[in-house]
């Protein structure tokens, strides 16, 4: 428990830093930043309480904002997807997240693919609407959520790729 | 009562999203309009404190580009200072400031933002710098924002390239005056609209600052005139200003005071 627990309070801020001080200084085609951090909402454990994820998400997106003066878009996206996540583990995993025995060292990359996907997206949509704020740039708001969302996905699974340990 | 106590304890998960949503939309609503007070900025100890630590070791990578343009503006500056015909005696340094209205102040950008919609940039300069709210914020090239919160050690920029922002500006030649927005698509250029039909816009002309904002000073250059066209009611032209300032690499800047600043704004308000 208590090593789970240190564990998660590393990557936490571990994911903070790296996505403050390297990721959004990447500025990819002048606006594209991945934005990797939402990888702790996506590997929380699945049997854990629903709630400090809600908690914890919020926590997480607040300290985004507050690095980069972003009033609340970071927080209100990512405790959207902490919220919600339940529905996209049922529609990417299916009957194994019925019985509540996921590992995500060793669930099939193509499942693993589509959970990436659907979270990423549903992020980085909220994120990017709250950001533009204006329905009359809703082409803009899809673009920005299809480019990023493209960089983001690629960057989360080679993170998972090189940081998963082989369990055999 | 029990049956109030039921629903909250089956719906906690849904209340308690719906609650930090509800934060967090607050926290955005207050982000997009100019100057609402903010709780969550990056002029605080922490995030200042990281930024600032980190720059330390970032300034030595464009070290010299930048030594370049401080060279580039101290010729400049010389050689206006020399041929004004002042006295100019480096030794003595005059403490007295009466009879001036602006006060320069340098700062280092420890946290440069130009990729969103709102950009706000970070500066290692505070409250104890004396700095405040709605000082100016200028480079060697030209405008740069103006400062919004201000901690001990720090303070935050409202960037040009940030949609809430309005300044006054003016095309140099004659005297004709608009506000300066931007439409969030590109970093090089902002748009200066309400300018009168009646003058005389050419391309490539320079835009600079009108002072009639008390914010700063008259003349601070800010672009030149890429493309022009009329507004949909025909009546003011809508400019698309090439910025002098490349916005993505800037890291010194000065900060300007009004000193009368108080005066002005006493003598509006009576009125």
């Amino acid at each position: 428990m208590n090593s789970i627990f240190s564990i998660h309070t590393i990557r936490f801020i571990a994911l903070v830093f790296i996505q403050v001080l390297i990721l959004n200084h990447i500025n990819f085609l002048g606006y594209i930043n991945p934005y990797v951090y939402i990888l702790f909402i996506g590997l929380y454990p699945v049997k854990n309480n629903r709630i400090i994820l809600i908690l914890l998400s919020f926590l997480l997106g607040i300290t985004i904002d507050m690095f980069l003066d972003t009033g609340g878009i970071h927080a209100g996206a990512c405790v959207f997807i902490a919220y919600i996540r339940p529905v996209i583990l049922k529609s990417s995993f299916g009957m194994i997240y019925e019985h509540q025995t996921i590992k995500f060292n060793s669930v099939e990359f193509g499942s693993k693919l589509t959970y990436f996907t659907l979270l990423t997206v549903l992020h980085h949509i909220v994120l990017f609407s709250l950001e533009i704020f204006s329905i009359s740039k809703i082409l803009l708001i899809l673009q920005k959520t299809l480019f990023t969302s493209i960089f983001t996905i690629l960057l989360s699974i080679v993170v998972t790729i090189i940081f998963s340990r082989k369990t055999k | 009562m029990q049956q109030i106590i039921n629903f909250i304890i089956r719906n906690k998960n849904f209340l308690l999203f719906l609650l930090l949503f509800g934060f967090s939309l607050l926290f955005t609503i207050q982000s997009h309009s100019y100057h609402k007070s903010k709780f969550i900025n990056s002029a605080n100890f922490l995030s200042g404190g990281v930024y600032n630590s980190v720059n330390n070791v970032g300034n030595y990578f464009n070290l010299k580009s930048q030594n370049q343009l401080l060279a580039e503006e101290n010729k400049k500056l010389r050689s206006i200072l020399l041929n004004s015909g002042i006295e100019a005696d480096s030794i003595f340094i005059d403490s007295l400031t009466f009879g001036k209205s602006y006060r320069f102040f340098s700062a280092n950008i420890i946290k440069n933002s130009y990729a969103l919609n709102n950009n706000v940039l970070t500066l290692n300069k505070g409250r104890n710098d004396s700095i405040k709210q709605d000082f100016g914020v200028i480079s060697s090239n030209g405008i740069v924002g103006i400062i919004d919160k201000t901690s001990g050690n720090y303070s935050t920029v409202i960037s040009i390239l940030n949609a809430t922002i309005s300044i006054s500006a003016q095309l140099k030649k004659t005297n004709h005056f608009g506000s300066l927005t931007w439409d969030g698509k590109d970093s090089q250029f902002t748009q200066l609209i309400d300018i009168p039909k009646i003058a005389k816009v050419k391309t490539g002309d320079t835009i600079i600052t009108s002072g009639q904002s008390s914010i700063f000073p008259k003349g601070v250059p800010i672009g030149t005139i890429e493309d022009f066209k009329l507004d949909q009611a025909e009546n003011y032209y809508e400019i698309n200003v090439r910025l002098f300032n490349d916005m993505t690499s800037i890291e010194h800047v000065y900060i300007i005071e009004n000193v009368s600043k108080e005066e002005i704004t006493n003598l509006l308000s009576d009125n």
